[in-house]
């Protein structure tokens, strides 16, 4: 395990931002923490970084007790929501500064930053002054900053939040393509979930202080630990007592299934190839999914009487708040 | 930006503004400045020349320098870094200390003066006696009136620095210090050239500040001919001897210094900082 948290525990004043955590993060693997806003991961982050101290608990970084060491000493490369560019150098010296730090021949250094400036695609910007770039640019150069001084772990605290959807999408392909390449172990802070089960190996859930679930993208979607994960990472519907995704809602006519429940479609939307169907249960609305072809095959519209059924083995979690808090992590992997 | 919009179309209300400023500054500021150089120069170079050849004003112009240059450095060097403790720390008692910090721009200068004799005049301050047995001898002597005017120009560096500290943020130095720098290596490589903006206006005005003290310097100096006379005190002399003259030269001396500074800052200074 390259990264080992155990009990980590933060408070701000009153505000209790984490609450003795424990996460182990592999090595090699880019992990995503995901969770929603205030919920403690980005601290998370900032304590492995060395950036705030934990009130309890302990962090090793590559099998070495970070617990108490300054940030520069802990072999790490962190990038920022808002790229802290070191906005009075070029973006060759951006690149450089970790290197100059280390006081590495000028021409080890020259090679370095030529190399970074192409893994990055800013050869033509080495010149430049950080204000001249675009976001996405300038967090390219963060990345590149981060990556010269070969840390142990890359860590990178909402790295594409504060760019727009597209250049966001395109450079979180880039991300995954680059830590393909560069093997880093990575962790990232996103609050975005398709952000997180598009580009993780691994993620965890946090939430208020908390670990949710560990797990890969795929557990984590089929088998979400609580009703909180199952809500963060993707829409849900409520069929009697179970949380279930729409698309695994199935709507029949007619025939009489002992374990569906009768309904009356209450409106039909139709968004791109994608068919909205909300099903009137007489006590709760259940909404399925479907394509355009399932829905012409259905037949059906609205007023229409069908019965509603979740598809077998489809994931389904208890409907309830804090009972299944239970099962916090999940034991079997 | 509306408001700007609103404002700027407003038609003859604008003109009215503007020749209202322009009046107001030329009254209070331009025309008497510009009658102290006329005054000085009412004789061609007579004034200047009798001035510059006088041993006693030339040593109080070289010692106004000296003092204003090692005020000016203390200024600097403990503005910048009360700054960055005020902006930078969270401690008990911060917010006093921040509001003492204007104690030197609101209390009159006089005051100033008063207070430091007290504390270390030769005879019966507080540290007075016992600095003078040590051979440090700071009220009627050069200490004592780099301390005053390092008194009154100190919170300039620090209102001038305080607030571009708060708006570049704590990221750059934290991104610094994740690639490896000491706190000292951040402050000289990140810090320093993000403010240096924020420490020349503050320098400047120092100065300017600096060379033109007079209450709390008249007070500490005691105003030795040729010893702890500064060229503020000679411009009251020579005035108060009706030596008119020599007083407009040497003020004219000191308002050139100064406003050759603020001139020089406002050339040299970027068009818009890169951000």
């Amino acid at each position: 395990m390259s990264i080992e948290i155990t009990g980590v525990t933060k408070r701000f004043g009153d505000f209790v931002a984490l609450e003795d955590v424990s996460v182990s993060i592999p090595s090699g693997q880019l992990t995503a923490l995901l969770g929603p806003s205030g919920g403690g991961k980005s601290t998370l982050l900032r304590i492995i970084a060395g950036l705030e101290y934990a009130d309890a608990g302990t962090v090793g970084i590559e099998g070495l007790d970070a617990t108490h060491l300054p940030a520069r000493k802990r072999g790490v490369g962190f990038v920022f929501q808002h790229y802290a560019a070191f906005k009075h150098l070029s973006v060759r010296r951006n690149i450089a500064f970790g290197l100059e730090i280390r006081k590495r021949p000028k021409d080890e250094i020259r090679h370095r930053v030529d190399e970074l400036l192409a893994l990055v695609h800013l050869e033509q910007f080495a010149e430049r002054l950080p204000a001249q770039l675009s976001g996405g640019q300038r967090q390219r150069m963060a990345l590149a900053r981060a990556l010269a001084v070969e840390p142990k772990v890359l860590l990178l605290d909402e790295p594409f939040g504060a760019l727009d959807a597209k250049v966001r999408k395109e450079l979180r392909e880039w991300l995954r393509r680059l830590h393909d390449e560069v093997h880093v172990t990575t962790v990232f802070v996103t609050h975005d979930q398709e952000e997180a089960l598009e580009v993780a190996d691994e993620i965890v859930v946090i939430n208020e202080g908390r670990v949710e679930q560990i797990g890969s993208p795929d557990q984590l979607y089929d088998e979400p630990a609580n009703d909180f994960v199952m809500r963060f990472l993707g829409p849900v519907t409520q069929l009697g007592d179970l949380l279930v995704r729409p698309h695994d809602v199935t709507l029949t006519t007619g025939a009489d299934d002992p374990d569906a429940v009768a309904g009356r479609v209450a409106r039909v939307v139709r968004v791109g190839f994608e068919v909205r169907v909300e099903v009137s249960t007489g006590e709760q609305v259940v909404l399925a999914t479907m394509t355009r072809t399932e829905f012409l095959r259905l037949g059906v519209d609205a007023g229409t009487t069908v019965s509603v059924r979740v598809v077998p083995g489809a994931p389904v979690v208890p409907v309830s708040g804090s009972s299944v808090r239970s099962g916090l992590e999940v034991p079997a992997r | 930006m509306a408001e700007r919009q609103r404002l700027r179309t407003r038609g003859p209300g604008r003109f009215v503004t503007r020749a209202i400023v322009t009046a107001y500054l030329f009254l209070l500021v331009a025309w008497p400045l510009w009658l102290v150089a006329q005054n000085t120069f009412a004789d061609g170079f007579d004034n200047l020349r009798g001035i510059l050849d006088d041993p006693d004003v030339v040593h109080a112009l070289q010692l106004t320098v000296v003092v204003a240059v090692v005020a000016v450095v203390i200024n600097t060097v403990f503005g910048v870094g009360i700054s960055i403790l005020i902006v930078r720390y969270r401690f008990p008692g911060r917010r006093l200390l921040n509001a003492l910090l204007d104690v030197p721009l609101s209390v009159s200068p006089i005051v100033v003066g008063l207070a430091l004799v007290l504390v270390y005049g030769g005879r019966s301050g507080w540290f007075g006696p016992g600095l003078e047995d040590a051979g440090l001898q700071v009220i009627f002597a050069t200490p004592g009136i780099i301390l005053a005017t390092t008194f009154v120009a100190l919170p300039l560096v620090i209102r001038e620095v305080v607030p571009v500290l708060e708006e570049i943020g704590t990221e750059q130095e934290q991104a610094a210090q994740s690639l490896g720098a000491t706190a000292a290596q951040t402050f000289r490589r990140i810090t320093l050239p993000a403010i240096r903006w924020g420490v020349t206006y503050g320098v400047v005005l120092s100065l300017a500040r600096s060379l033109g003290e007079f209450g709390a310097v008249k007070v500490v100096s005691g105003n030795v001919l040729g010893e702890t006379r500064t060229a503020t005190l000679v411009v009251e002399e020579k005035y108060l001897n009706f030596d008119q003259g020599g007083a407009y030269a040497t003020a004219f001396l000191l308002a050139l210094v100064a406003v050759a500074c603020i001139v020089v800052v406002s050339i040299i200074r970027p068009k818009e900082e890169p951000r």
